[in-house]
């Protein structure tokens, strides 16, 4: 039973991480039905970003543990929204009216342009999270033994999807997400500025990424500059799995696939850790054709 | 191939037919990758170009050949060119197999699930599956191909075998193309509804272009093992798949010439900036931004087909 706590919690924490990268992609999906393949890549800037900030400003030595990594994260988070928005300016806003695979194409381009300025940047090897800064305290609860750390990471990801949650549901700018994501024509007659929702969506997932970054590069305490492939992947499969372009879907998918695979990896095979991740995302699929939250929309003729 | 073409045609063919007699061997080498490519990328065209099925798990398909093929040689003797067809008809089946459930799934959740079969089937060679595909060392001590008595060894025997193979594929998909399975390819790509309304079965055509393009990069993986002798689960990753999506849509979708010239410029750029070494794929990457801004449509984007009455006529059967 122990155990089964240990990867329950252990699974929410990776699965809150890949619910936050997951946002990103649904959102853009939502209102552009484009797949964002760079938006894994943002995901590892805003772990490296969070590295270089962190050992050069040496924010939690001035600040304290926990103001100096929330100044950290809302710095990261800033940074990295700022280069999703040069992304979609550079990249996709030319690429708006043409065939939806080419903007994949230009969007797979972007990922390995990123991916490879980043190992020129700062080599190909490893980098480390400094461990000293970090807190190694466990909590005990109801005679379990949790670290911080996991505690804390599973708090800050819920934390951002309510808030996003709620601006989108209950704000006048979060309905005009919503209305861009239905029918752009129509919210643009409705004097909805469309490029304005379209920036908006490619600053506050990217910023979500970037946070998830820096919690992976927290969490693990280990940083690759390849890592956005793997996460960018499985973030995916979540948004999937819940249904792309559905917000909720892609908090559910993701926090479901993180304690799918913890618990895989424990009971059945570490070594097919994530081929169970992959298996039952199809057999969801197979069952639901359109994830478990995606509305299943009727071809139009 | 309009009028006038055939010239152009017969002189890029003969050009290319004597490249091994004036390249060094590294860059015949580099030729034989890209015919190889240009093979995948013909299969995958068949898929995702004419069909417009989105797959981005095609290095699956690719892996099941070539460990057909180097199970089949290693552990029987059987030739590895008699493989062949057993590897081509081992990938297709399971391409079937796979894509029979998940085929009907809309564009992008048919793509994740082809990721998701690429990194299934990448994994469970690592996990040495059924205890033949030698984990994450792979197969070695695969023969040396022979064709009427000759081993296949150095790299301008294996530019003819390999470009051979490209040029009866050329000839063999041109032919589909403008067959009745082409045009119902390219029906159910334009507006499957409208293509399922006039009468075309479309659940049947994505199967079948799925296991035709399937078989074709089997047969690739056949001909990848012979020239390489060794092969290992990392040569078939995640990366391989995106190279081959990539070379299809920059290429043109459904377009075999502009796939194969794509293929030429994709596989082909990075070898030339070698010297630029960690660099280059920071300018592949850019180039390939740039390529789809300034032509979306691809290289040579797919045009229309115009067909005579008579293949029209002929075609109605």
């Amino acid at each position: 039973m122990e155990e089964f706590f240990q990867q329950l919690t252990n699974g929410l924490a990776v699965g809150g991480i890949y619910a936050l990268i997951a946002l990103g992609y649904t959102m853009v999906y939502g209102v552009l039905k484009l797949i964002n393949f760079a938006h894994g890549d943002l995901f590892t800037y805003g772990a490296y970003l969070g590295l270089t900030l962190l050992t050069s400003l040496a924010l939690t030595d001035r600040l304290g543990f926990a103001l100096g990594v929330l100044v950290l994260a809302l710095m990261v988070m800033g940074l990295v929204a700022v280069l999703g928005a040069i992304l979609e300016r550079a990249a996709y806003r030319p690429l708006r009216e043409s065939p939806r695979l080419s903007a994949v194409v230009s969007a797979l381009g972007a990922s390995i342009f990123l991916q490879n300025a980043l190992m020129l940047l700062y080599g190909a090897r490893f980098q480390v999270y400094p461990d000293d800064i970090l807190p190694t305290a466990t909590l005990n609860v109801f005679g379990l033994y949790l670290p911080l750390m996991r505690v804390l990471i599973v708090l800050a990801s819920v934390l951002m999807m309510v808030a996003l949650y709620l601006f989108i549901q209950k704000t006048r700018i979060g309905a005009a997400i919503r209305a861009a994501a239905i029918d752009q024509g129509a919210a643009r007659l409705m004097g909805i500025d469309v490029n304005r929702v379209i920036l908006l969506v490619f600053l506050m997932g990217p910023a979500l990424g970037g946070a998830a970054g820096l919690m992976v590069g927290l969490y693990y305490g280990q940083i690759n500059f390849t890592m956005g492939w793997v996460y960018g992947m499985k973030a995916f499969t979540a948004a999937i799995l819940g249904g792309i372009g559905n917000i909720p879907g892609a908090m559910v998918g993701g926090l479901l696939l993180g304690v799918i695979e913890a618990l895989g990896a424990a009971y059945i095979s570490i070594a097919w850790k994530d081929a169970i991740a992959f298996l039952v995302l199809i057999l969801i699929l197979i069952v639901r054709p359109t994830g478990l939250l995606g509305e299943r929309v009727a071809d139009k003729i | 191939m309009k009028h006038g073409k055939p010239f152009v045609v017969v002189v890029l063919a003969a050009l290319l037919a004597a490249a091994p007699l004036f390249l060094n061997a590294y860059q015949v080498d580099v030729l034989n990758s890209i015919g190889l490519y240009g093979l995948l990328a013909l299969g995958l065209n068949l898929i995702l170009g004419e069909a417009g099925l989105f797959n981005m798990g095609h290095a699956a398909f690719y892996a099941v050949g070539a460990y057909t093929a180097a199970i089949l040689n290693t552990r029987y003797q059987i030739p590895i060119l008699w493989t062949l067809p057993l590897s081509g008809l081992a990938a297709g089946l399971f391409a079937l197999a796979v894509a029979r459930p998940v085929v009907h799934l809309r564009g992008d959740y048919l793509l994740i699930v082809t990721i998701g079969v690429g990194e299934i089937v990448r994994i469970a060679l690592v996990n040495d599956i059924f205890g033949m595909t030698g984990g994450a060392n792979g197969i070695f001590g695969i023969s040396r191909p022979q064709l009427f008595g000759i081993v296949i060894r150095r790299p301008q025997e294996f530019f003819y075998l390999i470009w051979g193979c490209v040029a009866l594929t050329i000839v063999l998909f041109l032919r589909l193309k403008q067959s009745r399975f082409g045009r119902a390819l390219n029906y159910l790509r334009e507006d499957e509804v409208a293509a399922e309304g006039s009468g075309i079965n479309t659940a049947y055509y994505k199967l079948a272009a799925f296991g035709l393009g399937a078989a074709w990069a089997g047969m690739a993986g056949t001909l990848f093992a012979a020239k390489m002798t060794i092969i290992s689960p990392e040569s078939f990753n995640f990366w391989e798949s995106v190279v081959l999506f990539m070379i299809v849509i920059l290429g043109g979708a459904g377009n075999i010439v502009g796939v194969l010239l794509a293929a030429f410029l994709v596989i082909g750029l990075p070898e030339l900036f070698r010297e630029f070494a960690s660099a280059r794929m920071l300018v592949f990457g850019l180039v390939m931004v740039v390529m789809m801004v300034f032509r979306p449509q691809g290289l040579l984007p797919a045009r229309g087909g115009r067909f005579s009455p008579i293949t029209l006529a002929r075609g109605r059967g």
